[in-house]
């Protein structure tokens, strides 16, 4: 397979590109010119505006919107409940997708077509799954209540919510990852006398490293920005049950919208870095994954 | 491992805050009472540290009357509900039994301390040469009402012009034509008042808003009073907001006493001025008295007065197939 792929490698190089799989100029740059302004149109111009519109009355009106208590406390939320969703999404998705993709199993599509749920479940109706068995009219909502359990309408709920639409994100980045990887050198730690916990660490991990954090930058920047889920088991308290993003629509409703602009200028700004994250793990994962690539041919040339 | 170990310790510390709050109360309101009670909260929260030395807060929690009322329902704790219209907190009663069925007879004038009515708001100077209800049908117009199906807003707006055909000697059938011709006016139905005012004022949709007296004042204040124009019509419907405590949730949480004294503090002097300073019409009769420059005197009837009762306003008008429906639909 390898030597194929070498010999393919070496015939491209000597054609160069050749015309017959190649566009003419002008198409070319007429594509690339739409793409352009079909991107700058849709994604650079509402970025910009974002920014024009939180400044537009200033610094001290933009940092005086970002340090209001409604506002912090909106911050502390979302990140609180990030930083629950996200490990859990974490431990959730390696334990999947390992078992997907190492093991045979009765049911295996049916956990794979689970996984994907999120996915294909808009997510008001996500919200109202919770309300429904969690709401004081819901399946388990009487006794919750009490017992002074509260999910909906408080923090807990809010924690659900983002945990339902960011499940799919590390499982659905590691399961392809895993399969392609295959299971030989899990077994060769297992013969050589390792552990489970041992393979898991010195196998495992390191190989799935990269598409790893990928999954988690994803899953983390869902769980920030979840609006419609949330929306519902929220209650909408100010300065208790209001995420970024629910805050957002609250300023823009007051006719606030120099605050709603800088609030929402800080949900860009995790986007952007999110972005600047993912960009460094594809380049360090197919700088890691050429690394490996190299190493083989090496060692084929070797041989 | 730490991350194991980590996640158990947040909830706890997460459940913690929330059980030893300090003395608190929730208020669930509906979408366009947010300026009210930012003023209100802080009066009483003064007042009642003024009167027994303790320090509380209030939460407010806004949105659409009936989706709120819902929530309640649903079980979000709040321990006053404070709404626009009687039967979005009839159904506390009715889906939930959180309160009485008399809840109405607790407090003075039917436990409501403010009421607004609707009224029209148009572009400056006038252009289409709106004055009354009969120049939103003319064919040329175009009118911006929330939907009434979704907000108590766009039900009173639709009843208004209702009652308006009957209050001139109109019958069922004319009343029926009109609002028939109104809606088809209507480029959008926005969900709430402020989505209705956003298209309006933010959107450039339409020629007239039909929204409360209150919300028109406040889109003065905040967009630009030389931008639109007020305009009340000859008669129009008196649009009252309710307030009740919510019986089963302030007995548990042990703040019924609290409750009452801030639903009773919206009846005060000092809570009627501040209503008026939001252009909510008091309904105390010394604070009417004390007022009465500051609100236009027009011919206001009570949805009872018209149509029997809200709940039968609500089944032959806004229940599924009903007259609204029907001529929506057309």
């Amino acid at each position: 397979m390898s030597a194929t792929i070498t010999q393919y490698r070496k015939y491209h190089s000597k054609v160069g590109r050749s015309r017959a799989t190649s566009e003419s100029t002008l198409v070319r740059y007429s594509l690339i010119g739409i793409t352009l302004a079909f991107l700058g149109l849709f994604l650079l111009l509402p970025l910009l505006a974002v920014f024009t519109e939180a400044l537009r009355k200033g610094f001290e009106t933009y940092f005086s919107a970002l340090i209001e208590p409604d506002a912090l406390s909106a911050i502390q939320l979302t990140l609180t409940a990030t930083a629950i969703s996200l490990p859990l999404n974490l431990v959730f998705g390696v334990a999947a997708a390992w078992a997907i993709a190492k093991f045979e199993f009765k049911g295996k599509s049916f956990l794979i077509t689970l996984i994907d749920l999120p996915f294909a479940v808009s997510p008001v109706i996500a919200g109202l799954i919770y309300v429904l068995i969690f709401g004081a009219q819901g399946w388990v909502g009487g006794w919750m209540s009490d017992h002074d359990f509260k999910v909906i309408f408080a923090i807990p709920g809010i924690v659900l919510a983002t945990i339902f639409v960011t499940f799919p994100f590390v499982a659905r980045e590691l399961i392809p990852l895993m399969q392609a990887q295959g299971k030989e050198e899990e077994e060769a730690a297992m013969v050589l006398g390792a552990n489970g916990w041992q393979m898991f660490w010195h196998v495992t991990l390191p190989n799935i490293k990269w598409g790893l954090l990928y999954g988690v930058i994803l899953c983390n920047a869902r769980a920030m920005g979840e609006f419609g889920a949330v929306s519902v088991v929220s209650g909408h308290i100010r300065g208790l049950t209001n995420t970024l993003p629910l805050h957002v629509e609250i300023l823009y409703n007051e006719y606030n919208y120099a605050a709603a602009f800088a609030v929402a200028s800080i949900l860009a700004l995790l986007a952007l870095l999110t972005l600047a994250l993912k960009t460094y793990v594809e380049w360090q994962s197919a700088k890691n994954a050429a690394g490996i690539e190299k190493e083989i041919m090496e060692r084929e040339i070797k041989e | 491992m730490l991350k194991k170990l980590i996640t158990p310790l947040l909830i706890v510390l997460l459940f913690s805050r929330l059980a030893f709050a300090e003395t608190s109360l929730l208020n669930v309101s509906y979408d366009v009472s947010r300026e009210y009670y930012k003023d209100l909260n802080p009066a009483f929260i003064k007042y009642w540290k003024a009167k027994t030395g303790e320090s509380i807060t209030i939460n407010q929690s806004h949105g659409g009357s009936s989706k709120q009322a819902r929530s309640v329902v649903d079980g979000l704790a709040a321990d006053v509900i404070t709404m626009n219209r009687s039967p979005d907190i009839d159904v506390l009663f009715d889906k939930a039994k959180l309160i009485p069925k008399d809840w109405q007879k607790r407090l003075p004038n039917a436990s409501v301390p403010t009421a607004s009515t609707s009224v029209f708001l148009v572009r400056k100077g006038n252009p289409k040469k709106i004055k009354d209800w009969d120049d939103l049908v003319k064919p040329d117009v175009q009118v911006v009402i929330p939907n009434p199906k979704t907000s108590g807003n766009g039900k009173y707006s639709y009843l208004a012009a209702w009652g308006y055909v009957l209050k001139n000697g109109g019958d069922d059938a004319k009343a029926k034509d009109f609002v028939t011709t109104l809606f088809k006016n209507v480029p959008v139905l926005d969900t709430g008042g402020r989505g209705a005012t956003t298209t309006f004022a933010q959107r450039d949709i339409g020629d007239a808003l039909i929204t409360f007296e209150n919300e028109v004042f406040l889109i003065q204040k905040e967009l630009g009073a030389d931008k639109f124009e007020v305009v009340y019509p000859s008669i129009s419907v008196l649009a009252e907001n309710p307030v009740a405590l919510v019986d089963k949730v302030v007995d548990k949480r042990k703040t019924r006493a609290l409750a009452q004294a801030y639903l009773e503090y919206h009846f005060s002097e000092a809570g009627q001025d501040i209503a008026a300073k939001h252009f909510l019409r008091p309904q105390v009769e010394s604070a009417v008295a004390k007022h009465y420059e500051n609100f236009k005197p027009i011919k206001l009837f009570k949805v009872e007065d018209v149509f029997g009762s809200w709940s039968k306003a609500e089944k032959t008008h806004f229940a599924d197939g009903a007259i609204f429906d029907q001529i929506y639909a057309k």
